[in-house]
């Protein structure tokens, strides 16, 4: 069949259907921060500026729960850490580059660019970048656009919980988290975490059990793992 | 200043900080980020943020906690995500469930 699939390599395809399934979620994103009392502008700034979902869900939900600005900014740029290392992976696919490029490059720097780029054939540099490009400006228009839809959807809702749209935003957390929940010790530190933070909740300001569970993985992570654990034996030699 | 006008400043102020952070991953050089202890520590934070995040919007109203309609809704999410459900499906799936029982009376 000679169709739209026979003339886009794989990089793009991957891109484009990764840019859709990402763009979809960011209906849940503008109804959500809307039902949590933010503004059609405040909601689309979000996407604009911090893109990237995690960060963005964290933050509305800090407002949500009754948080004050500032600890809703803390918990989106704890969350977006992890976008730091995605440049370092990147690095050798695509330096050099200047101008514009680097300037929407870092913008468009998020777990999914970054994961389509790396799932290209490692010597095919030309299939990474256009991996990391054609991933990372289609979430960019998709998100943001769709951004939109999700707010305006979001002014018509009324009451968020008759529509069960607290129990969406509990469920977008689960499903961003998901994928990292293979790797058993995060798992383990993160149930900790979130068991202090609930314990917490009934003394703490909103949004300060949340970033006792930031620095209690911090705390963590800190020393080096026991090099005595079987576990981490077993991973050494394999 | 009104919480409205913090409310912008937080959000500018969370673009820029994602944007250095985004930036200073594409200009360090490549052993300088070469740390097991970031590397490991960035992991961690990442996961018990979304976890706890999860937990807390599942089970907390303000400073309460309470079980209602949303541990079933997350229950039928973890489900489908364990069967691999686009997540548009899984949010859906988890708005409905708790906005159906809820319009018979539960939670």
């Amino acid at each position: 069949m000679v169709g739209l699939g026979s003339r886009l390599t794989p990089a793009r395809q991957q891109a484009l259907s990764v840019s859709i399934a990402t763009g979809a979620y960011a209906l849940s994103f503008g109804a959500l921060s809307v039902a949590a009392g933010l503004d059609l502008w405040q909601t689309s700034a979000l996407s604009l500026l911090v893109f990237s979902g995690g960060s963005q869900f964290a933050f509305v939900g800090v407002i949500g729960a009754g948080g004050i600005p500032a600890v809703a900014a803390a918990t989106s740029t704890f969350l977006g850490v992890r976008n730091g290392f995605y440049g370092v992976a990147l690095a050798p696919v695509l330096r050099p580059w200047h101008g514009w490029r680097s300037w929407w490059g870092t913008q468009v720097t998020i777990d999914e660019s970054t994961a389509v780029a790396i799932a290209q054939p490692e010597h095919d540099v030309d299939a990474r970048r256009a991996g990391f490009w054609w991933t990372g400006v289609g979430v960019y228009i998709l998100w943001n656009a769709i951004t939109i839809l999700g707010a305006l959807l979001g002014q018509r809702v009324g009451d968020p919980t008759v529509w069960g749209l607290d129990a969406a935003a509990a469920a977008a957390f689960l499903g961003l988290v998901w994928p990292r929940l293979a790797d058993r010790r995060a798992l383990a530190v993160a149930a900790v975490a979130s068991a202090i933070a609930l314990a917490l909740t009934p003394f703490a300001p909103a949004g300060v059990p949340i970033m006792v569970a930031a620095i209690v993985a911090v705390g963590a992570g800190w020393p080096s793992p026991r090099v005595g654990a079987p576990i981490a034996i077993s991973t050494d030699v394999s | 200043m009104t919480t409205y006008a913090w409310t912008w400043v937080a959000i500018v102020g969370s673009g820029a900080a994602m944007w250095a952070m985004k930036a200073v991953g594409h200009r360090v050089p490549e052993h300088a980020l070469d740390n097991p202890r970031l590397v490991r520590i960035a992991s961690l934070v990442t996961v018990s943020l979304l976890t706890a995040l999860a937990v807390l919007q599942t089970l907390t109203t303000g400073r309460s906690i309470d079980v209602d309609a949303r541990v079933p809704a997350l229950a039928v999410a973890a489900v489908l995500l364990w069967r691999k459900a686009p997540f548009i499906v899984v949010v859906a799936a988890a708005a409905g469930v708790a906005a159906g029982l809820r319009a018979l009376g539960w939670g």
